[in-house]
């Protein structure tokens, strides 16, 4: 994996990853479904170390849509957790959102901004915000460490209390602009 | 295989859900949804009208949820065809209580009878089974279908897949409630659950 300038080891583990744990862990989040980011990854780890939450790895993003509808038919609640160049996978399965009205809350840590290294990331992470919106979602952003907790708390709410699709995106100021090589910075 | 030799899609629904109890039923875009309707509506149906490639990935949200209820998928070789991760993330999953129904007659019916790849060179028995879902299986003959059925109505053992081979004619479509807000309501409460 390679690491991104913002991302802590083990030793120093970041406190939003927790904040966005914690969170999920009291609105009774069962299914987690997940395309992995590093930007993802301090928060996969912790779902994988806990009980009461079940982390579903997935082959392509739009498989999460599908995957927490049923989660919601059986009664549990879910979130998918994704980078920017996920959400073009979900298009048309995002669907389901609108004709099917379940809690759905999608977590996605942008690339594409903010410092990006790689060109082939800034078409889709241009276009992420536009995309959701147009299949229906409502969009909030957290581009600091200190307010992803309530950012993320406002959207837990409103998805699991009024059914209202939404995603929260993870601003590349945050998580920190991938690091490729050390020559990149000098 | 002459294409009278093969099932008719409409027995081989009838005949897998005739003696359902528990078990919650998805169905894919397309005429799977209409086989499913007309083997009888049910509390516990979930007809897909869109979302092509997510019917499986919806069993699988239902079959973590709900360990000890059996969760039958039944689905089309397109519609699987276009979601084929899902085995993958399926045969990782595990869920014992999980089984895919695949009816192949290796054409997209709905928009024109075009081949799929399962009339060329996919199979997806062997996709299962290289993805880690062991119980998979081709059926062709209506005394295997019987020997089969009563494996999707127990909540053990799988997951499976079985792909059924059908004839390819065209049925009368047999129109499933489509309001998705409505067959979510109605699966939540027969499972116990209140709206929000």
């Amino acid at each position: 994996m390679h690491g991104r300038a913002g991302t802590e080891t083990d030793d120093h583990a970041l406190a939003w990853p927790e904040d966005i744990f914690q969170t999920l862990k009291r609105f009774a989040v069962r299914q987690v479904a997940y395309v992995p980011d590093a930007g993802h990854a301090q928060l996969i780890t912790r779902v994988q170390g806990e009980p009461s939450m079940r982390g579903v790895s997935l082959t392509t993003e739009e498989e999460g849509i599908a995957l927490l509808a049923g989660a919601w038919l059986g009664g549990q609640r879910g979130v998918l957790l994704m980078q920017s160049s996920g959400v073009g996978n979900c298009v048309n399965m995002l669907s389901l959102t609108q004709t099917c009205r379940y809690p759905f809350l999608t977590l996605v840590t942008m690339r594409g901004e903010w410092g990006e290294f790689n060109p082939w990331q800034v078409p889709m992470g241009s276009a992420t915000q536009a995309v959701l919106e147009l299949c229906g979602l409502k969009v909030l952003r957290a581009s600091s460490a200190d307010e992803v907790r309530d950012v993320v708390e406002a959207a837990a709410g409103q998805v699991y209390n009024a059914c209202t699709p939404t995603a929260v995106l993870l601003s590349q100021r945050l998580i920190g602009a991938k690091v490729f090589t050390k020559a990149d910075h000098e | 295989m002459n294409k009278n030799q093969r099932l008719d899609r409409r027995d081989v629904v009838a005949r897998l859900l005739k003696d359902r109890r528990e078990a919650v039923v998805i169905g894919g875009l397309g005429a799977s949804t209409y086989d499913i309707a007309a083997a009888g509506d049910h509390g516990r149906n979930f007809y897909l009208w869109g979302a092509m490639g997510g019917a499986a990935m919806i069993g699988l949200g239902v079959a973590l949820a709900q360990p000890d209820v059996p969760v039958v998928v039944v689905t089309g070789d397109g519609e699987m065809l276009m979601g084929m991760g899902a085995l993958a993330t399926v045969g990782q999953q595990r869920p014992a209580n999980l089984s895919i129904v695949v009816l192949d007659n290796g054409r997209y019916g709905e928009t024109g009878g075009q081949p799929s790849h399962t009339s060329g060179n996919t199979d997806l028995v062997a996709v299962a089974r290289a993805c880690g879902i062991a119980d998979a299986r081709e059926l062709v003959t209506m005394a295997e279908l019987e020997a089969f059925a009563p494996s999707l109505h127990a909540a053990g053992s799988g997951p499976r897949l079985a792909v059924i081979k059908i004839d390819d004619a065209e049925k009368e479509r047999v129109l499933a409630h489509r309001d998705g807000n409505f067959l979510v309501s109605r699966v939540r409460q027969t499972l116990g659950f209140q709206p929000i």
